[in-house]
């Protein structure tokens, strides 16, 4: 089975925030970065679905040559092969050029099925993955929390507002990977060794332009300083007044 | 005035909230509304679609199993031949599931989950939460088709008098993805999406034989949902359906109050656009002070009994 999971790299979730000098990006100075929270899920799932099933797993992002360190780490933990389609900034790009380009490269690999997450936490767009499908013309399970994969088909599990799906569905397929799905696993010393000069092959891609533009980038704007409104119990009847003569949420 | 196409969803004919907000946001362009309904109940739920301002409505019939695939082709159709300049669903999970679908049906780029929307013409703007809403950010789309998908809770249903047309189109049938089975949730408790009142709990409250505290309140507010920190997640004491935070679901209710939540910023950029946030912590310095309304300094265990037993006495007058 040819196994693809895809990974972006993002700020690490303990990131400041500051708007860039020309008000349209935000400034990355000092940032930290990590594979985006929930591709850790969707690596994990490939490489249980190689265990379970043969085959091998390519770690694909589009992204910097600074993401070779993320995909070196999923290779410690079991991954076969790393490809970064080098691309200085995706996180300038639309869900729409992503996914067009990451399905072209996933086309050209032959897959049977690919894990994406369920959201990137950068700009939090929870698309990549079904347009990804819908441009290759496959299966798509969103926000999977359970799987069963066999031959030419699966079964996965989702939560929605009215309950537990079940969602039967054929390869090849995309699904983006929610929490819940699996623990993933930390790589071994004898892994990470085994990677540590390896070097992640980098390609070009032909470009898919942008249909978004940034008109400006903002901070939230600050909550009006709020109050303590005492302490203990005691407090309670402060606090119900102030919410439904103040607030009027009660 | 061009044509938005709004997928509305629906359950026995009667139309989600979510969506009616969706019609809503539609409308403040100064465009008019299509609406499409689906599944069991669709023609009824777009019979009661005037109300909420839509002039014509497309019930697709069928007795198809629900295909997220097959059900986006119906959408891209109904886009397609209307020379619809506009598609938006609610950010609900089958909207975010489907939407995407669309668009590249349509070879649009999609903007997920905004929280404001207005038109030039036919050009349009929208705002949405970037890293979970530690920056907003504000787009415009050259696509021919703009295609987005609306925040609950941020935009307005409105209600109108209009006259809609209704006509009915066979559903499709032939999904790569069937939705085979669905197990109803327990209690049918209300998704932290779609809550106007969230009661959130963290460490605080020691152990998972303590959230009956979380829901008591929950349920004295006759139907609020409830929430709970990154922390109570991953050592089991909660589902994480219920995770608030960046890597958790992002909400903006009226009221939102969090119990023994300490406030790390992954927590708050999922709340902290919530209009009322009231804390309940012990430490006075704890973060979480920094983003509340209200704050009551003291022992969850005191506190959280004494307000549940003040919210529903303040309901009852
Ligand atoms: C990659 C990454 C992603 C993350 N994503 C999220 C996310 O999406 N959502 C999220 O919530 N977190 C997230 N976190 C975790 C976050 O950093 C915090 O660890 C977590 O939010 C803490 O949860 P907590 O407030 O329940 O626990 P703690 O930080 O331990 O706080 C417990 C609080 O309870 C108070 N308390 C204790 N006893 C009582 C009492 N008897 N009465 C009242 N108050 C009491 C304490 O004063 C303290 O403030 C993420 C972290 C990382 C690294
Ligand atoms: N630049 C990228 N490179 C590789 N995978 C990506 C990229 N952008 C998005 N993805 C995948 O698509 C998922 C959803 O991303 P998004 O739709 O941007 O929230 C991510 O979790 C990744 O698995």
């Amino acid at each position: 089975m040819k196994i693809v999971a895809c990974i972006k790299r993002v700020p690490a979730t303990e990131a400041q925030v500051k708007v860039a000098a020309d008000g349209r990006k935000l400034d990355a100075a000092g940032w930290q970065y990590m594979a985006s929270f929930y591709d850790e899920i969707a690596v994990e799932e490939a490489i249980k679905t190689k265990e379970k099933l043969g085959g091998d797993v390519t770690v694909l992002t589009l992204g910097p040559s600074e993401a070779a360190k993320e995909v070196r780490e999923f290779l410690a933990r079991g991954a076969d092969t790393g490809a970064i389609l080098k691309d200085a900034d995706p996180s300038a790009r639309d869900p729409r050029a992503t996914a067009k380009i990451l399905a072209a490269k996933v086309k050209s690999l032959g897959a049977d099925v690919v894990f994406v997450g369920r959201v990137a936490t950068d700009h939090d767009n929870a698309a990549v993955g079904q347009m990804m499908a819908t441009y290759l013309g496959w299966a798509c399970v969103s926000e999977v929390v359970a799987l069963d994969l066999g031959a030419g088909k699966g079964v996965a599990k989702r939560e929605t507002e009215h309950g537990v799906e079940t969602v039967e569905f054929t390869l090849p397929a995309v699904l983006t990977c929610n929490k819940g799905l699996n623990e993933p696993r930390r790589a071994s010393l004898k892994g990470i060794m085994a990677v540590k000069s390896k070097t992640i092959a980098e390609e070009s891609f032909e470009n898919v332009p942008n249909q978004i533009a940034v008109v400006k980038v903002e901070l939230p704007p600050a909550r009006k300083a709020g109050r303590i409104v005492g302490e203990g119990a005691a407090a309670v009847p402060a606090l119900i007044d102030a919410l439904r003569n103040e607030a009027k949420v009660l | 005035m061009a044509n938005i196409v709004v997928y509305v969803e629906q359950s026995g004919g009667a139309p989600r909230s979510a969506s009616l907000q969706c019609i809503g946001a539609a409308l403040s362009t100064g465009h008019s509304v299509l609406a499409v309904t689906s599944g069991d109940g669709a023609d009824r739920a777009a019979a009661a679609l005037g109300k909420y301002g839509a002039t014509k409505a497309v019930a697709l019939v069928g007795n198809a199993p629900w295909s997220p695939d097959a059900i986006a082709r119906d959408i891209a159709k109904v886009v397609t031949d209307n020379g619809a300049k506009a598609f938006i669903a609610a950010a609900t999970t089958t909207g975010k599931d489907v939407a995407p679908r669309v668009a590249a049906l349509l070879d649009c780029p999609i903007l997920t989950d905004i929280t404001a929307l207005s038109a030039q013409g036919e050009a349009f703007t929208a705002s949405r939460p970037w890293l979970a809403g530690k920056a907003i950010a504000t787009l415009t789309s050259s696509a021919s088709v703009f295609c987005a998908t609306t925040r609950p809770n941020v935009f307005a249903a409105v209600e109108a008098n209009q006259t809609c047309e209704v006509v009915t189109a066979q559903a499709s049938s032939d999904g790569k993805a069937i939705v085979t089975s669905v197990a109803a949730k327990a209690g049918a408790k209300l998704d932290v999406k779609e809550a106007s009142v969230i009661i959130s709990g963290g460490r605080g409250l020691k152990g998972p034989e303590h959230f009956h505290l979380i829901e008591e309140l929950a349920d004295a507010f006759g139907s609020a949902a409830t929430g709970a920190s990154r922390a109570v997640v991953d050592a089991g004491w909660r589902p994480h359906a219920e995770q608030v935070g960046q890597t958790g679901k992002t909400v903006s209710p009226k009221l939102y109050i969090a119990v023994g939540i300490s406030g790390a910023i992954q927590h708050l950029a999922g709340m902290r656009t919530s209009k009322v946030i009231v804390a309940i912590n012990k430490d006075p310095d704890a973060p979480i002070f920094k983003v509340a309304d209200y704050g009551i300094v003291g022992d969850a265990f005191e506190v959280v009994p004494a307000l549940t037993a003040a919210v529903k006495a303040a309901r009852q007058h």
